[in-house]
């Protein structure tokens, strides 16, 4: 049962990490990660919004569209559930922890957006993922997005002052270095 | 229902759909309800009333902090020199307060002035700089120091720490940029006709 969930975690976090293994969700790893601090705040309030919508798209799957018979809605009800997530999380954010909507601040409603959060609700279902099983993906995919958000946003910030040759500078290098890390994360396909 | 549903498919879609939108909309017009924040719009507006100098004559570290104290901690309204009397009865307008004499712990009123730095003497020391709160100060260490005038707020600070007392602070200069009427004296003014004439617009 443990070793069960740990396998989906460390599967969800490195073999199948969704960034560099699966390709989804490159937009805010391009888009936010210039700066640390950045990263941080969106790599937070992703993992907050990932667990939840995972759930919580797994639950409408399960309790609204297969007893319907209305599977073929699965895309556009997520999308719905996922907007509602966000906006729910900003507004209890901004109540209970004003501190913490400052420095999620702008990240928060951008994941609305974020592709991973849609891949990780339509894979619960092509997996046949139960609910505890689908929260703990959601949870594995925000780890593994956050790790590796967290990490290329280091290596970024060094970028920006390291003597990279003229044509190579801003997002030329950046995609060079998601590709090496890419392939250091493919490293990882024997692990589970 | 079931029948429903096999007879019309597409009906069904449609009606299951409105419905978590139906359901959705109202749990999100809950939270803003339940959750609503009344933000601290209060602070922002006495912040605007503040001069804006972060002299921190009253105690507090810049003009914000004050004006958080002022909203929050039931801070006196009257401990902002620069503002002065004006400045005072803005606050206590804004907030439903009796205006209160100036605090005179925390410094007087001034006319308002900019500091001047007497070039030649200066021997580069650099306090003042650190000294600024707005980094109206510009010079390295070992050279000569000025002041940016559009920049200082006349806040006294750089004063003091100067060790040989060649910072002046000049009365700031009538120009046609901040010339303006003169307004008449309220005390001797028997009514105020209109809301804005009492003395607060002297504030800006």
């Amino acid at each position: 049962m443990l070793a069960d969930y740990s396998i989906l975690l460390i599967g969800a976090i490195l073999v199948n990490n969704f960034v560099l293994v699966q390709f989804l969700g490159l937009c805010p790893f391009m888009g936010v990660s210039n700066k640390l601090e950045t990263a941080m705040g969106m790599s937070m309030a992703t993992t907050f919004v990932l667990t939840l919508a995972s759930a919580c798209s797994n639950l409408t799957y399960h309790l609204l569209l297969v007893p319907l018979g209305l599977e073929y809605l699965k895309t556009i009800s997520f999308i719905l559930v996922i907007a509602v997530v966000v906006q729910f999380t900003e507004m209890v954010v901004r109540k209970s922890s004003p501190l913490l909507h400052r420095v999620l601040g702008v990240y928060l409603p951008l994941i609305t957006t974020n592709c991973a959060v849609l891949g990780v609700a339509l894979l619960n279902i092509n997996k046949d993922h139960g609910f505890m099983q689908s929260l703990f993906y959601g949870f594995g995919a925000a780890v593994g997005f956050s790790l590796v958000l967290v990490l290329f946003a280091a290596m970024r910030e060094r970028l920006a002052v390291a003597d990279v040759p003229e044509p190579f500078k801003g997002p030329a290098i950046g995609m060079v270095t998601a590709g090496l890390m890419s392939l250091a994360f493919m490293g990882f396909a024997g692990l589970v | 229902m079931i029948d429903f549903i096999i007879q019309y498919p597409l009906l069904a879609a449609i009606a299951a759909l409105v419905s978590l939108g139906a359901v959705f909309g109202a749990l999100l017009g809950f939270a803003a309800v339940r959750f609503k924040t009344e933000g601290n719009p209060i602070v922002d507006q006495i912040n605007d009333i503040l001069p804006q100098t972060q002299c921190g004559q009253c105690g507090h570290p810049g003009c914000r902090p004050y004006a958080e104290a002022i909203a929050n901690d039931n801070e006196p309204i009257n401990k902002c020199p620069p503002g002065g009397e004006a400045g005072i009865q803005a606050l206590a307008d804004l907030l439903d307060l009796e205006p209160i004499p100036l605090d005179e712990e925390h410094g007087e009123e001034k006319v308002k002035a900019v500091a001047y730095i007497r070039e030649d003497e200066c021997i580069g020391c650099t306090k003042c700089i650190q000294a600024c709160p707005v980094d109206a100060i510009l010079g390295a260490a070992k050279h000569m120091h000025t002041v940016i005038t559009s920049e200082c707020t006349g806040c006294d600070l750089c004063v003091e720490p100067c060790p040989v007392d060649c910072i002046d602070m000049i009365p700031e200069q009538t120009t046609l940029q901040n010339w303006h009427w003169q307004l008449p004296d309220p005390v001797s003014r028997e009514v105020e006709i209109i809301a804005t004439d009492a003395p607060r617009n002297r504030a800006a």
